[in-house]
């Protein structure tokens, strides 16, 4: 691999799509306003849930919601990626981009830069909003890097997981395919209550579900206790590989289209 | 109402209730996402049912209102969707051209919102029997359930067509919609407003007209014939029909006299 060119393609793609991104408000505000949306209505509105028996988190109500606002701020920002791909394919960018590009892993990459970085952008509004409203947080630095580590290396594979199903289908139809999935397995977690404190099929369902280790563990980092760490790191990462490959193979797939 | 009129609506009801019938691709999210959303909060949220003054003994049956109030949305972004692409493809253009009146135009083009609600009510108290809801107020109140969802979905679908008339275009009304569903998140959806410990989204959920809508449909599912809560809850999704109706009209005027 031609890492000069690796390079270069992967920079004009990245700046072109943060430069969509920052100056586009249809694109920048739905991404900063919903997860603050989500983590007003969550954190504020159910915050009495914190005082259910057995619910024993000790940085408060918010900071148990804002982990997973920050999660879930991080997998759109993933999916979006994966929106603004299929856009190009429609307006026919895409297709003149595969033929100029010397090499065409680094729009891959490029699309995954610009993703990481939408990423840091919200998260960092949503972090800031969360402090304002009076957020606890007990962990410390390395706490924190963990948890942003966590959520950007979700973000990584819900980017990977949105450019494949973009390359695949290569039309806006393909919208729903990425957002769904996405949507369910962030839905099917201990999103309002710890694990313990969940009853039926949900239950069931959230046990196996691998967002529930990360999210587990993004608790605990923001609670400075964490748990489950290495566990969450190996499903990330493991995310990360799997969908990569499911990215990469769709790159072929879009290749042979023309 | 004259008998000219009668016929134009029966016309244009017609074609819209027809033309919703035919679109799976509206009709099964708006059935299903109210229905899964319920599935997850019931689940996630059961164990709030332990919190003292907590009103119902199941989460699932607190929660029962909200595929009513959910999907009156849905209801409304179709009724948008719909009058929009009559506007994208000139439809309403010539049809101004015709003696049809506007208020048989608008009204029709609703009556496949408030059918498309009534399926919806229908299948969700279905659903919920199957499930094992106990509706407090008896069949009666099953009835007014899905009566009282046709009535907040005229509301919406009047806000929906407004949008629809003012920006012509498909996309911005579904653009907008989102907003609707941030209002139904900051209101008494997901607990009970004396619950709510923060002191601003109590106000909010307070101030919210949305909240009382929920809260006199789910006084049919937990409480059963609460005077108080469904007359607060029917005057409320009134005014709502009243407010939209009456706007989308002005809107329509506008619209016909700029053709």
């Amino acid at each position: 691999m031609n890492v000069h060119s690796f390079t270069a393609v992967a920079r004009a793609v990245a700046w072109r799509q943060l430069h969509n991104f920052v100056t586009s408000p249809p694109l920048l505000l739905p991404s900063i306003i919903f997860p603050l949306f989500f983590l007003l209505a969550f954190g504020g509105g159910l915050s009495s849930v914190g005082d259910v028996p057995g619910f024993n988190f000790p940085s408060g109500y918010t900071a148990f919601q804002f982990v997973w606002s920050l999660l879930q701020t991080a997998a759109f920002g993933g999916v979006f990626t994966g929106f603004s791909i299929a856009m190009d394919y429609e307006s026919g960018f895409a297709r003149r981009l595969m033929l100029a590009a010397p090499n065409r892993v680094g729009i891959v990459a490029g699309y995954a830069i610009a993703g990481l970085v939408r990423a840091i952008i919200t998260g960092a509004v949503l972090f800031t909003v969360a402090l304002v409203s009076g957020m606890n947080v007990d962990g410390n630095g390395i706490h924190l890097a963990g948890l942003i580590a966590l959520a950007l290396v979700l973000n990584l594979a819900a980017t990977l997981f949105g450019t494949g199903v973009a390359l695949r289908i290569r039309s806006m139809q393909a919208g729903p395919l990425m957002q769904t999935p996405v949507f369910l397995a962030l839905f099917l977690v201990p999103v309002w209550v710890p694990l313990e404190l969940l009853t039926g099929w949900i239950k069931s369902v959230a046990s196996v579900n691998p967002i529930t280790a990360i999210l587990g563990a993004g608790r605990g980092f923001i609670s400075g206790q964490p748990s489950g760490t290495a566990l969450a790191f190996a499903v990330a990462a493991a995310l990360v590989a799997v969908f990569g490959l499911w990215a990469l193979t769709g790159l072929r797939r879009a290749e042979q289209a023309g | 109402m004259n008998k000219a009129l009668v016929i134009q609506l029966g016309y244009l009801a017609r074609r819209s209730f027809l033309r919703t019938l035919r679109q799976p691709a509206t009709i099964i999210p708006s059935l299903l996402f109210p229905m899964l959303l319920l599935a997850v909060n019931a689940g996630g949220l059961d164990s709030v049912t332990n919190l003292p003054g907590f009103p119902a003994d199941s989460y699932l049956q607190f929660a029962f209102a909200i595929p009513f109030i959910q999907g009156t949305l849905f209801a409304a972004i179709a009724a948008g969707t719909d009058l929009a692409l009559d506007i994208e493809t000139g439809f309403i253009n010539r049809l101004s051209l015709t003696p049809t009146r506007p208020a048989a135009i608008l009204l029709g083009q609703l009556a496949g919102t408030v059918a498309l609600a009534i399926l919806q009510g229908t299948v969700f108290v279905l659903v919920g029997l199957m499930v094992g809801i106990q509706i407090e107020a008896g069949i009666l109140g099953a009835v007014m359930l899905v009566l009282m969802m046709a009535l907040i979905s005229l509301g919406f679908g009047g806000i929906g067509a407004l949008l629809a008339l003012r920006t012509g275009s498909g996309e911005a009304v579904q653009g907008i919609f989102p907003l609707l569903f941030v209002g139904l998140f900051l209101s008494s959806l997901n607990l009970p407003r004396d619950l709510i410990e923060t002191d601003w989204f109590r106000t909010v959920a307070t101030l919210n007209p949305l909240s009382y809508m929920i809260e006199g449909l789910r006084s049919l599912i937990i409480t059963g014939w609460d005077a108080q809560a469904l007359g607060t809850g029917l005057a409320v999704a009134f005014a709502l029909v009243i407010i939209g109706l009456s706007l989308s009209a002005a809107a329509l005027r506008q619209r016909i006299a700029r053709t």
